[in-house]
């Protein structure tokens, strides 16, 4: 009786898009304190290593198409020497609370999960529109262009608890999903909630200045909703109502520090 | 009050009155069994040349769409010119530009149905074989441009135990839902038209012909009742088929206004690919009964000098619409002053590839605007096919502008492309679109031949019904041509 509504049968499907309301919080969050990063790349490294990002190659690379789910981005304006930088901003997957991809995936294979409060990519369901990627505005999605050869040393550190994507589907940042379920596995078989700090990305792992800070936005105790609520605390395109789930802060001491 | 009166010379008007039968093939009846030899003739005699060509595009279609793509699914989208952040490219262009040809077939052929408009009836069939053939070049792109074309059945709804389902929600579903309907419901308003001709055909020829026709034309006799019912089918189908036809490319319109993107996110975009999709339609149309007069072997009597004036007024009117809606969709997004937006029209125009821009300007409304005011150059068939060519080539452009241009620019600086450039930069060597749109045109070109050798381009039934209620009456001595009504 599948093929019936569910309003027949009784059964409740499943819900495939989480209720999200207006304001409401994420569950877990990401603030980055722009005036702390050096623009090192070890995120970028680190998230490669950790999601099993295909390694495209020099010369692939060099025609722009490198598969990183978090790119470090500055700005110049004017000529050299007389240069105004933007600070360093790392950019990933913003999860948002209304996110423009996922309504115009027409396979839902890009869907908002209920439990995580996060942006989900199926991989499996992709069939490899793209339409997700051009209406992302902060052009967070990376799409498998073909399969990419690892060389040699490479496949031997593969992260298991990641699945190795084929070629023809779309990707971006999890924050880490996996590890966020290995955390809270740990706690649930120890009794007792996921304490702050303990489950963190790759990139806020990597980062040698602790400008990335992750944690739960709905725990207001929590080092990351304390910083997401900081008079510094600003939104990347706020006014597009996505409402996404990284704060940048910026302004303590201008960025103009390197 | 002076009172004028010029004495006409006999002679004079005799020569009015063939001048008249000579120009409207309405006014030109010919009797129904030689008309019928002159179709059946034209189908199924044909030189080795037509033959030489047909094979000529079977193997381009074989080896540049069939090939080409081929390649592509088994190594994945590098082949292609799509890149960050343009996810979108020559495939989705080429899709858009089939989709508005397709759109013009059914527009000369239902519309001016509808509006009982009389230059249509010789080539309302070639231009619904264009719409239906279209189609199928469109959806090709679009399987093309697919990441994983071989789940493309998960475009379907189809009931699974997974209760896995599509989402109604993305403009892509209705795009997928619009052209579907769209080519059952155009190849039906094909095939119901063609079914005297073909019951005319098959009385007409033996062999494996006679066993063809005999199970198309689906038993038709020429009953009156039979002649009822189709002239009544026919109707609803050219009323019901209208909406569906600006329907469907509004839905192709809002794959891209619906998105959250500077520069496609506009109001106006439904109208203006309506218009754009006729522009480049009608184009298409003029293009392919010249060459269907010109190509095909008696057709010289039924397509005339007053077609190629018809079609070429009906380019001017468009050309104009589409100026008009460009300018709106224009002036709206400029006075928006968004800054994003500002930044994407500026770089349409002062771009790397701003000669498409002016390109496209140039095509679509200062060529048609100068040449097609003129009666004696719309009646040149050269002139006619070549500023409908280059109305082609001039929406070709204005949809490379809307996709791949306009993905350059959006809302992280940081990732900007860097225009037309970057395009044949993101890879060394030919990108697949090429070929396939090379070979999808050989398609196009391929179907329509195969076509006009196995169904009467011509519709000759309408062409008959027409002559006879088109009469030339006298009144004094003047000609006047009268048309009655059939019921």
């Amino acid at each position: 009786m599948a093929i019936l509504p569910n309003t027949l049968t009784g059964t409740k499907i499943p819900e495939y898009k989480a209720e999200w309301k207006e304001g409401e919080e994420g569950r877990w969050g990401v603030a980055i304190d722009m005036d702390l990063c050096t623009g090192c790349q070890a995120c970028v490294a680190a998230c490669s290593m950790e999601n099993n990002i295909p390694f495209v190659g020099e010369e692939a690379a060099g025609y722009g198409r490198q598969m990183s789910w978090i790119r470090v981005e500055r700005l110049w304006e004017g000529e050299y020497p007389e240069v105004k930088a933007t600070p360093f901003q790392p950019v990933m997957c913003q999860q948002c609370g209304s996110a423009p991809c996922e309504s115009v995936c027409p396979v839902f294979a890009t869907v908002h999960s209920e439990a995580e409060k996060l942006n989900l990519q199926v991989y499996n369901r992709c069939v490899g529109t793209r339409y997700c990627a051009n209406n992302c505005p902060y052009v967070a999605r990376v799409f498998n262009w073909a399969d990419f050869e690892r060389p040699e040393p490479l496949p031997n550190q593969f992260n298991p608890d990641v699945t190795v994507r084929r070629r023809g589907i779309m990707e971006k940042c999890t924050f880490c999903i996996q590890r966020i379920h290995k955390g809270q596995d740990q706690a649930k078989s120890e009794g007792r909630d996921v304490r702050d700090g303990e489950v963190m990305p790759a990139c806020a792992q990597a980062c040698p200045a602790d400008a990335i800070v992750f944690g739960r936005l709905d725990d207001p105790e929590s080092k990351v909703s304390k910083m997401s609520k900081d008079k510094r605390a600003t939104h990347l395109l706020e006014d597009l109502g996505t409402q996404p789930r990284v704060s940048y802060l910026k302004g303590g001491f201008n960025g103009n520090l390197g | 009050m002076a009172i004028s009166a010029s004495a006409l010379s006999h002679a004079h008007e005799h020569d009015h009155e063939a001048e008249l039968r000579k120009e409207h093939l309405m006014l030109d009846p010919k009797p129904r069994g030689e008309m019928n030899a002159l179709v059946m003739d034209s189908m199924i005699s044909s030189s080795w040349k037509f033959w030489a060509l047909a094979g000529l595009m079977a193997i381009i279609t074989a080896v540049g769409l069939f090939g080409a793509w081929g390649y592509s699914i088994a190594e994945g989208l590098y082949t292609a010119s799509v890149n960050r952040p343009m996810y979108w490219s020559y495939f989705l262009v080429h899709t858009v530009f089939w989709i508005g040809i397709s759109h013009a077939g059914t527009f000369v052929s239902a519309l001016l149905r509808v509006f009982k408009v009389e230059f249509r009836r010789p080539f309302t069939r070639a231009a619904e074989l264009m719409t239906t053939f279209a189609l199928a070049q469109a959806g090709i792109h679009i399987f093309a441009h697919m990441g994983r074309v071989w789940l493309a059945y998960w475009m379907f709804p189809i009931p699974n135990q997974r209760q896995l389902w599509v989402n109604f929600q993305s403009p892509l579903m209705w795009d997928f839902l619009a052209i579907n309907t769209y080519l059952l419901s155009s190849t039906m308003y094909l095939f119901l038209p063609l079914i005297p001709d073909l019951a005319m055909a098959r009385d007409r020829s033996t062999g494996w012909r006679k066993n063809l026709y005999r199970i198309l034309a689906l038993g038709f006799r020429g009953t009156e009742a039979e002649w009822t019912h189709l002239r009544i089918a026919l109707n609803i189908f050219a009323f019901a088929i209208l909406p569906v036809m600006f329907s469907v490319h509004t839905i192709v319109s809002w794959d891209f206004a619906v998105a959250m993107r500077p520069g496609w996110s506009s109001t106006i975009f439904g109208p203006y690919f309506v218009v754009g999709a006729l522009q480049s339609g009608v184009a298409a149309v003029g293009m392919v009964v010249i060459a269907v007069r010109y190509g095909l072997k008696n057709m010289d009597y039924f397509i005339r000098k007053e077609h190629f004036d018809s079609i070429g007024k009906l380019m001017l009117v468009i050309s104009m619409a589409w100026a008009y809606f460009f300018f709106n969709d224009y002036m709206i997004q400029w006075y928006g002053g968004d800054k994003f937006t500002d930044a994407l029209l500026h770089f349409h125009e002062a771009g790397p590839g701003g000669w498409i821009w002016f390109l496209m300007l140039i095509t679509n409304i200062a060529i048609p605007w100068l040449v097609l005011w003129n009666k004696n150059w719309r009646r040149n068939p050269w002139i006619l096919f070549s500023v409908g060519l280059l109305i082609n080539v001039g929406m070709w452009a204005e949809r490379f502008i809307i996709v791949p241009i306009s993905l350059q620019i959006n809302r992280m600086p940081f990732m900007w492309g860097h225009g037309i450039k970057n395009l044949h930069d993101t890879f060394p060597y030919v990108s697949v679109e090429i070929p396939i749109f090379i070979g999808s045109i050989a398609f196009f070109i391929l179907l329509y031949m195969l076509a006009s050798k196995l169904i009467p381009l011509v519709p000759v039934w309408e062409v008959q019904e027409g002559q006879m209620a088109h009469s030339i009456r006298k009144y004094g001595k003047e000609p006047v041509v009268s048309v009655a009504e059939l019921e």
